[in-house]
């Protein structure tokens, strides 16, 4: 049965050619590349409970009187937007539970794409050749918070339509074209009609929409270019070693897709997330204390809060404080972030391709770095909720407020030279790394006790493991020659015995090949040596070297 | 010839050999899709009965968890994991292909020819179209601004009232009492919104210009936050300061809502008010200055 169905398509789409590979692609196994996968989960989530929440949700700013299911809101003049999230909240069957996974999958899904980031930036992922993923990477960030600031301002609620208010001042404070922006943007002057109509075909249609195409090429490129894997027994520049494709990993990766949708059900369904009828409708002279966006916008808050009230006037012109906090820092954020790969190609020199990923303790100043620049986010996003913190310690506003300004300039650096000491006093450790060896207690015949450390432990693969040369990665460093050439000789291609080890027919084809390149190639034939024997793979390791 | 066209093979060359840990895993799944179906059935059952959010949300973690564990477990104890060698291919094309490349890239330019004039034409009457279209849909956004930031629904002689379209008296407020007003035309109106104290008779300082601004001790203050447009909405009574809860900038209520602390750029603009001689409290004037957040014009 299979058969012919397999055998209709291919006739017609020829697909057998292209599937086998897939079928066969490998996956590298490791914690952190799920991390992308949660984010991407995540959105799938966001697709299913939002396309469900469109059928209720009236995108209108309307009055009608409210007369439904919530009793203490009943006789009250609401929008339909704020009417219509109270009814798929009470009257829709899983209408609440559906509308709250919305918003907890919104929340993990930017959560998943930050941490995703920094795992893509302190392993060194970015380099060459995946520039140009990581810019889509930054784009979609990027279009996850504005998606997320749009999605959560829809329900006309009072503390959203605050958020609006702030972000209409923020575009607002744009130089020369701030007023006209402000105006195109939102329909006119706040507030107006026409916001949550525009924000609804914003947030359901055209951002979705980008975000969907943005996606499609990202995980194609990943598709193409292979994973990325960590330095390893048997991995080289030249090769992926891991989990195929189908059935483990298929099935692995679709179990792992249930089990996030299964945490933002219990989500959705356990914890409350925007109860928008203790809020109320949105009213323009009302505002309700410790107003605080959702989480992805607390440093942008916190910045707002943070910034010293200088507003420029010259020349009959003025650019508002707010400008500086709110437009000129995400946009320098964001460039910044997008440019790294090509930032830092100017700072290494460093032009070859990199598909083995750095330990973050190896490469100690971009570790450095990004803890500083997480830092200093990471305090603006305290920062949010100085009035909360004043309140719950009894601390003047006033006191908290200056502890922040100058905390954000002292805690980043202070934090990077922490990471960078950290991270080179690890990496010049050579036994970092290195499996710990018990220490038992023994007693002799004579019943005199001593400590042992224990023999190594048995591996099924021991024999080879012994086979391996003594260098290490460490040790080549030191003695000066190129990293790469050092990384392909401490995996020394091996393979464990129970694992099946595909070689390759022929050799790569040299002539295409950079000649670094063809050296990473060859990771795997050092393996042939291993087996073989010692002097056949110091040999090779020597001509290797010569070729470089 | 790449790796990839191998199917990876178990080590052993044969079926997986079925031992008593396999036999263990393979309940373990099969007891993830049963408790999932379980709880399916309790799902559809709520769902027929009406719904409850705790209920469906524990038993859909249930359903989705039940099926996720269970096939992650049979994909991790199931099937051979490897790990499998798969050789990278070269991202980069191989010189030849590249050379023809370029030859297809430069064929097509010879037979389409030296005529940049007709190459200009067709990217000006595209750019062209482009822009002309854009303009109906840009310009039908919104409108101009024009003066709508530089000015307020107040008029001189607007009548102020509460919320709930009450006018003002002379005892509306006790002192230390606070109100938002709007004028009579414009109730609730987001631009007009003014906050209106009573801070008692002498206690006061007014700025030059402003002697009668505030009678009475009552003083009128536009309520949107000169930082980012928040409503200023919490007096504190003991320090007569008004605080905006967005960011936290604060205003002195008795120096012409000065901003002595936080964000905020501007003092709050003042409404100049006066009593009728009915007894009621009107606007003198609008507001002699923008109100609100700053913006690129405002100079």
């Amino acid at each position: 049965m299979i058969t012919q169905t397999a055998d209709w398509f291919d006739e017609r789409l020829g697909v057998a050619k292209w599937t086998r590979k897939s079928l066969n692609k490998i996956f590298p196994d490791h914690w952190s590349f799920m991390l992308g996968e949660i984010a991407l989960y995540s959105f799938v989530i966001l697709l299913f409970t939002g396309v469900f929440l469109t059928f209720f949700f009236v995108p209108s700013s309307k009055d009608v009187v409210y007369n439904g299911a919530y009793a203490p809101l009943r006789g009250h003049l609401v929008s339909e937007a704020f009417a219509s999230t109270l009814n798929l909240s009470f009257s829709v069957r899983a209408g609440l539970v559906m509308r709250q996974m919305h918003h907890w999958a919104a929340n993990v899904f930017i959560a998943a794409i930050v941490v995703h980031v920094c795992r893509v930036f302190f392993t060194g992922a970015f380099r060459k050749p995946r520039e140009i993923n990581w810019l889509i990477g930054t784009a979609l960030l990027v279009l996850a918070i504005v998606n997320g600031f749009l999605g959560y301002s829809l329900p006309d609620d009072l503390i959203s339509g605050t958020g609006i208010r702030i972000a209409f001042s923020i575009v607002l404070s744009v130089p020369v074209v701030g007023s006209y922006l402000a105006f195109f943007l939102f329909g006119g002057n706040f507030p107006g009609d026409a916001i949550i109509p525009r924000f609804y075909s914003l947030h359901i249609l055209i951002i979705p929409g980008l975000i969907i195409g943005l996606l499609a090429a990202h995980l194609g490129i990943m598709w193409h270019q292979k994973h990325t894997q960590f330095k390893g027994k048997g991995k080289s520049e030249g090769n992926v070693v891991g989990t195929a494709m189908w059935p483990a990993y298929a099935f692995q990766a679709g179990g792992f897709f249930f089990i996030t949708a299964a945490v933002l059900a219990a989500l959705g369904g356990l914890v409350q997330i925007n109860p928008i009828w203790l809020y109320g409708q949105y009213v323009p002279y009302k505002v309700s204390y410790a107003v605080q966006p959702d989480w992805y916008m607390g440093w942008l808050d916190g910045a707002l809060r943070l910034m010293p009230s200088w507003e420029i006037q010259a020349f009959g012109h003025m650019v508002p404080t707010v400008f500086f906090p709110a437009v000129l820092l995400p946009g320098i954020t964001f460039t910044v972030l997008g440019l790294w790969p090509f930032i830092e190609k100017r700072i290494t020199k460093d032009d070859l391709e990199h598909h083995l990923l750095d330990n973050p303790r190896d490469v100690p100043w971009r570790t450095a770095l990004g803890v500083g620049i997480l830092t200093f986010y990471v305090v603006l996003f305290f920062a949010s909720s100085t009035d909360v913190l004043a309140n719950s310690y009894s601390l003047s506003l006033n006191f908290v407020l200056w502890s922040f300004r100058i905390l954000v300039f002292v805690v980043p650096p202070v934090a990077a030279f922490v990471a960078y000491k950290l991270s080179s006093e690890a990496s010049e450790v050579p036994t970092t790394g290195k499996r710990k060896r018990a220490v038992v207690i023994m007693r002799s015949a004579e019943g005199e006790f001593y400590s042992q450390e224990i023999a190594a432990r048995a591996l099924a693969h021991e024999e080879s493991i012994e086979e391996l040369p003594e260098e290490t990665h460490y040790h080549h460093i030191k003695e000066g020659l190129l990293k790469q050439d050092a990384l392909v000789a401490a995996s020394g291609g091996y393979m464990g015995q129970e694992s099946s080890v595909v070689v390759p027919k022929e050799p790569v084809t040299k002539s295409s090949q950079s000649s670094s390149h063809s050296s990473f190639g060859l990771g795997i034939f050092g393996r042939k040596g291993v087996r073989g024997g010692k002097t056949k793979r110091g040999s090779e390791r020597k001509s290797r070297r010569d070729d470089l | 010839m790449s790796v990839s066209d191998k199917d990876p093979v178990d080590s052993s060359g044969s079926e997986v050999t079925v031992g008593s840990s396999k036999r263990n895993y393979e309940l373990v799944v099969a007891g993830s899709f049963m408790i999932s179906v379980l709880a399916t059935t309790g799902l559809g059952a709520s769902y027929w009965l009406g719904g409850q959010p705790q209920i469906e949300g524990t038993l859909l973690f249930i359903t989705l968890a039940g099926i996720g564990i269970g096939m992650v477990a049979w994909g991790k104890y199931l099937v051979p994991q490897g790990p499998y060698v798969q050789e990278r291919e070269t991202l980069k094309s191989e010189i030849i292909e590249r050379e023809a490349f370029l030859e297809s890239l430069e064929r097509g330019q010879r037979q389409l020819g030296r005529r940049p004039f007709l190459g200009r034409m067709l990217g000006f009457s595209i750019g062209l179209f482009g822009i002309v279209n854009i303009f109906p849909f840009l310009r039908s956004l919104g409108p101009q601004p024009k003066k709508a930031l530089f000015t307020t629904p107040w008029k001189a002689g607007a009548l102020v009232v509460g919320v709930d379209g009450s006018p003002i008296t002379l005892n509306s407020l006790e002192v230390g009492g606070v109100q938002t007003v709007f004028p009579s035309y414009d109730v609730g109106g987001a631009i007009s919104q003014t906050v209106l104290i009573r801070v008692g008779n002498s206690s006061w300082t007014t700025k030059p210009g402003r002697e009668t601004w505030g009678p009475n001790g009552y003083l009128a203050y536009s309520k949107i936050c000169t930082h980012a447009g928040c409503p200023v909405g919490l007096y504190q009574e003991l320090t007569q300061q008004l605080l905006c809860p967005c960011h936290q900038s604060l205003f002195d209520v008795l120096v012409g809502a000065t901003p002595v602390f936080g964000p905020a750029p501007r003092p709050l603009p003042q409404l100049p008010i006066y009593f009728d001689s009915k007894g009621n409290l009107r606007a003198q004037s609008g507001y002699d200055q923008p109100v609100g957040p700053g913006f690129w014009e405002r100079g």
